[in-house]
């Protein structure tokens, strides 16, 4: 055997080494039901700022502490806590995945995705709203 | 019905551009096909000649497309989508470009147009590699024009035509406001919905193109490699396409890096690099082609690694083909910052790259055994035998990383699960990819002092043993007195940065002395070695400003704080109350003021005074906040940095009083006549005067702008007297109304309307503690970024220097070629 396939299947050994233990790695997607059935768990909770519950936010008393209510597709809430500023495109996000663990009923929530609607692409439901809002 | 002012010309004539540059690169391509084909050289310059001239028209058409669509942007055309989606009225003129990178069809567009000029090239220096190198080119043009063509077949559709207007959208359809003739004089359809603001910054204007032109220049070598393959002539395309692949290694590689130096000054994720999907998607192909570059420089250089170029070659394009799928089909959904919607085009996305690498990997596969390969093995004291390692490494580390960023997209998607990447997304990749730095950052410094074929040991040892000490003593120096002590991740990262950061040193002091040692300085010829050098200073700085990044605004919890966890998780925001001096760690900062610039006051920026505690330096710096575009509520910051040589003050605003929601307190309404009196529970005020555009208030008032502004007086219970001036501007239909706020009293007014009939104004009054105007200052030092851009610079530099060598190199060699050729028709 050659000195480049030994190398050769060192490296893929190792690639695949590393891979698999990437993929141990993963975590995953829930909603706020799944969610609590996996208290201590890291996980993406994938939801939403429920508008008609307070937004807990004084950044003149303490930047990082943003308090607020999500809300996923199901209807199901939870009250989540996130130990940062509140981003500035907080209120136009439509969707939020929150990465977290449940803990004692509320979410602590490490950082947090938003996706706004016309970020990088255009979302065409936006587009329609913009024009017949005014309408 | 016919609708009046619209400009239906410009688009007619974009849309038949489109389509006639679709059929202009089938026939270029067909014609191409038949010359490569052909087996009477008349007949095969026959078909040349056709496929040059389709080929011409598909340029122009493709570079008329591109001008229309800029025309019909910066003439502000908003019956076009293009134009009310993507601009307004108020943007600035330099951002028009970016207007037209920012939608797919835009892009797609850039990628095209790269291709033609390739293509043109290559027409003129190509020679008898022309024809099949051009088939390949053609083909993809072909493609990429059915990305933009927008043409309906049956219910399907393909492609997303640039031209639609505003009306023709599948969304606008049975909308009410298209049942008025004159719908543009409404006012939604005079102004487009503007730019992203993030889009709003110079990188973006020149960045995409760049990256797009390294996008487009890897089909280059890869059209070669099928040429090679196709013709059976696996060796005659390796040094013509040396050049070719120098460039698109080069300037794929300056694309990325402007990328990430838009998301250092304009992001606030807070660095330059966020292994994002998208930031990846550009990364891989990158690192493939440069694994091909080298294995191509192996092979001319020693008649080893030729299979191993033509499968880089072949990946690399395939894999700007994925990265196109990745981040254009919507299937990255959860994963990455950027919103991406799903659309209708992922079944072409997928065909793109299946009518690629099908044909491609079946061409390589059935030939395989055709390419020449010398069976005798490289000495492990030889160039080619570590640059081959070398290369391997950086692909194995391409496909890790493709792995990482596509695994769970396309596993959910097929399996149904519900997986996302690993806790610390960021981590994941740099714990392995700090390894693939100390393996490449030693090779190229050893791979220099090697020869190729084979050398004497001690040769190299005495070489090579001078620089390696140097690289010990001043990496040492560095992992003991450069603080860099990156505990996050424990010891064991700890110890691969320290190693790293040799291996990035021992690249950059190797490569240096290599210069003057192994080319006694001719520069001209050191290339590569400049290329390594600005490598490894990359690395160095890439490692540096990352495991040395401190936070410096941190919140020591002074204000406020409910819950004790909160001492564990970074705190990283600063409030900063206007005017007040804050303890920030080294420094002092001070929240001066704001001010709103733009054309509509769209900019804000915060002045916030630094001062070091230490040395008494005192500096001022403005991050500021953009306002949302396209309807959207909200801000997004821009961040200001201080530079010095040796590291960045890196800072942004992450919240203030402007856009506080928890601010539950509502405007009280008064109607008041003239003199009126209104109490509020520090006292009351008199409204003094209205009037219309009045001289000397504090607002700027455009030629075309009416402003009308209320003058109120306000006593307070402590016989302070204070004056405000709430106002309502109008500019053309758009009115706003613009707030006035009496900090010391607690108090904001608005003036939010005029009672014709009743002789009545109406004035808000909102009374809210917190008022009090702040902001809170994310600040970040970032030591030594400067080598990570001083690195890239040299880099690029060191392939431009590079592509010129083998520029020249190539030329002469089908100069003596065609010498030869005629020498032997002489005797």
């Amino acid at each position: 055997m050659k000195k480049t396939h030994i190398v050769l299947l060192i490296f893929i050994a190792a690639a695949i080494a590393v891979l698999v233990s990437f993929t141990g790695n993963l975590t995953t997607y829930e909603t706020v039901a799944s969610a609590r059935q996996k208290p201590g768990t890291f996980v993406r909770l994938i939801a939403k700022v429920d508008k008609s519950q307070a937004v807990e936010y004084d950044a003149a008393k303490d930047p990082n502490y943003l308090v607020f209510t999500a809300i996923d597709t199901l209807g199901n809430t939870t009250r989540v806590v996130f130990r940062n500023s509140k981003p500035p495109d907080f209120e136009k996000s439509e969707k939020l995945v929150l990465n977290g663990r449940m803990e004692n009923g509320r979410f602590e929530c490490k950082d947090m995705l938003m996706k706004c609607p016309s970020k990088y692409k255009d979302d065409p439901n936006v587009i329609k709203k913009n024009l017949t809002v005014i309408n | 019905m016919h609708f009046t002012g619209e400009h239906l010309f410009p688009g007619q004539l974009g849309h038949f551009l489109v389509v006639l540059s679709f059929v202009a690169s089938l026939v270029a391509t067909i014609a191409y096909f038949r010359s490569t084909v052909a087996k009477i050289p008349a007949q095969a310059s026959g078909w040349k000649q056709l496929a040059r001239y389709a080929f011409f028209a598909e340029s122009v058409s493709v570079f008329t497309v591109f001008i229309t669509i800029f025309y019909i942007i910066s003439t502000h055309k908003f019956e076009y989508a293009y134009a009310w989606n993507h601009s307004s009225m108020a943007l600035s003129p330099k951002f028009l470009f970016a207007c037209i990178w920012e939608a797919q069809e835009g892009s797609f567009l850039l990628w095209t147009i790269w291709h033609c000029v390739l293509g043109l090239v290559l027409i003129f220096r190509a020679g008898k590699w022309e024809a099949p190198v051009m088939t390949v080119v053609s083909f993809a043009q072909v493609c990429l024009a059915t990305m933009i063509i927008g043409l309906y077949f049956g219910s399907t559709r393909v492609g997303i035509n640039p031209f639609m207007l505003v009306r023709q959208l599948d969304v606008m359809q049975n909308a009410p406001i298209f049942n008025s003739p004159d719908y543009l004089s409404i006012p939604q359809m005079r102004d487009g919905q503007g730019l992203n603001q993030l889009l709003q910054n110079y990188w973006m204007v020149i960045h995409p193109p760049i990256l797009f032109l390294g996008f487009a220049s890897t089909i280059v070598p890869f059209a070669y490699a099928i040429a090679g393959l196709w013709k059976r002539d696996y060796t005659g395309w390796t040094k013509v396409a040396l050049p070719w692949t120098v460039f698109s290694a080069g300037i794929l590689g300056l694309g990325i890096m402007m990328g990430a130096a838009w998301a250092y000054e304009s992001l606030t994720f807070g660095g330059f690099w966020a292994w994002d999907p998208v930031e990846n998607a550009s990364l891989v192909p990158w690192l493939v082609m440069v694994a091909g570059l080298h294995t191509l420089v192996v092979y001319n250089a020693t008649g080893h690694s030729l299979r191993a170029t033509f499968f880089f070659f072949i990946m690399a394009f395939f894999l700007v083909l994925f990265s196109t799928f990745l981040t254009r089909s919507g299937i990255l959904g959860e994963s990455s910052v950027h919103a991406f919607v799903e659309n209708d085009m992922n079944f072409q996305l997928i065909s793109l790259m299946a009518v690629f690498l099908v044909p491609a990997m079946l061409l390589f596969g059935t030939r395989y055994a055709a390419i020449p390969h010398i069976i005798r093995e490289e000495s492990s004291y030889s160039r080619e035998f570590w640059m081959f390692i070398g290369a391997l490494v950086l692909f194995l580390a391409a496909m890790v990383i493709s792995w990482q960023t596509a695994f769970t997209p396309i596993y959910n998607k097929i399996a149904g699960k519900s997986t996302a990447a690993p806790e610390d997304p960021e981590f994941a990749y740099n714990k392995i990819q700090v390894f693939v730095a100390v393996v490449l950052g030693i090779l190229t410094a050893v791979g220099q002092y090697l020869r190729y074929k084979d050398m004497p040991r001690g040769v190299f040892i005495r070489k090579a043993g001078w620089p390696l000490l140097a690289a010990i003593i001043l990496s040492l120096l560095i992992s003991l007195f450069g603080g860099i002590n990156f505990q996050k991740h424990g010891p064991g990262f700890l110890g691969a940065i320290h190693l790293a950061v040799f291996a990035a040193v021992y690249a950059m002091v190797a490569n240096a002395a290599y210069m003057w040692v192994g080319l006694n300085g001719k520069l001209k010829s050191a290339g590569g070695s400049i290329a390594h050098l600005g490598f490894g200073m990359m690395l160095l700085g890439i490692l540096i400003s990352s495991a040395k990044k401190d936070v410096l605004s941190k919140n020591n919890g002074i204000l406020l704080n409910f819950d004790p966890k909160s001492k564990q998780d970074p705190t990283e925001n600063l409030t900063l109350i206007k005017g007040l001096r804050t303890d920030m760690g080294r420094y002092w900062a001070t929240y001066e003021n704001k001010d709103s610039t733009g054309q509509h006051g769209n900019i804000t920026y915060f002045k916030i005074d630094f001062q070091d505690k230490k040395s008494g330096e005192q500096f001022t710096l403005y991050p500021n906040f953009i306002k949302a575009t396209k309807g959207q509520e909200g801000v997004s910051g821009n961040p200001d940095s201080r530079h010095y040589w040796d590291k960045d003050i890196f800072t942004y605003i992450s919240a203030t009083s402007l856009d506080d929601e928890s601010d539950t307190v509502r405007f009280k309404k008064y109607n008041v006549k003239l003199k009126d009196t209104i109490f509020y529970s520090g006292g009351y005020m008199i409204l003094n005067n209205v009037s219309i555009n009045p001289a000397g208030t504090k607002y700027k008032v455009g030629p075309n702008d009416t402003l009308i502004v209320a003058d109120l007086a306000v006593l307070s219970s402590d016989s302070m007297k204070y004056r405000a001036t709430p106002a309502i501007s109008w500019k053309g239909a758009d009115s706003r109304f613009l707030f006035d706020t009496l900090f010391a009293q607690n108090l904001a007014l608005g003036f939010t309307g005029v009672n014709k009939d009743a002789h009545t104004f109406e004035i808000q009054v909102k009374e809210s503690g917190k008022m009090v105007p702040y902001v809170a200052l994310k600040a970040y030092e970032f030591p030594h970024i400067n080598l990570l851009w001083l690195g890239t610079l040299i880099m690029v530099a060191g392939f431009g220097v590079s592509l010129r060598r083998r520029y020249v190199l190539s030329r002469s060699l089908t100069v003596s070629r065609r010498r030869q050729g005629a020498d032997a028709g002489r005797s």
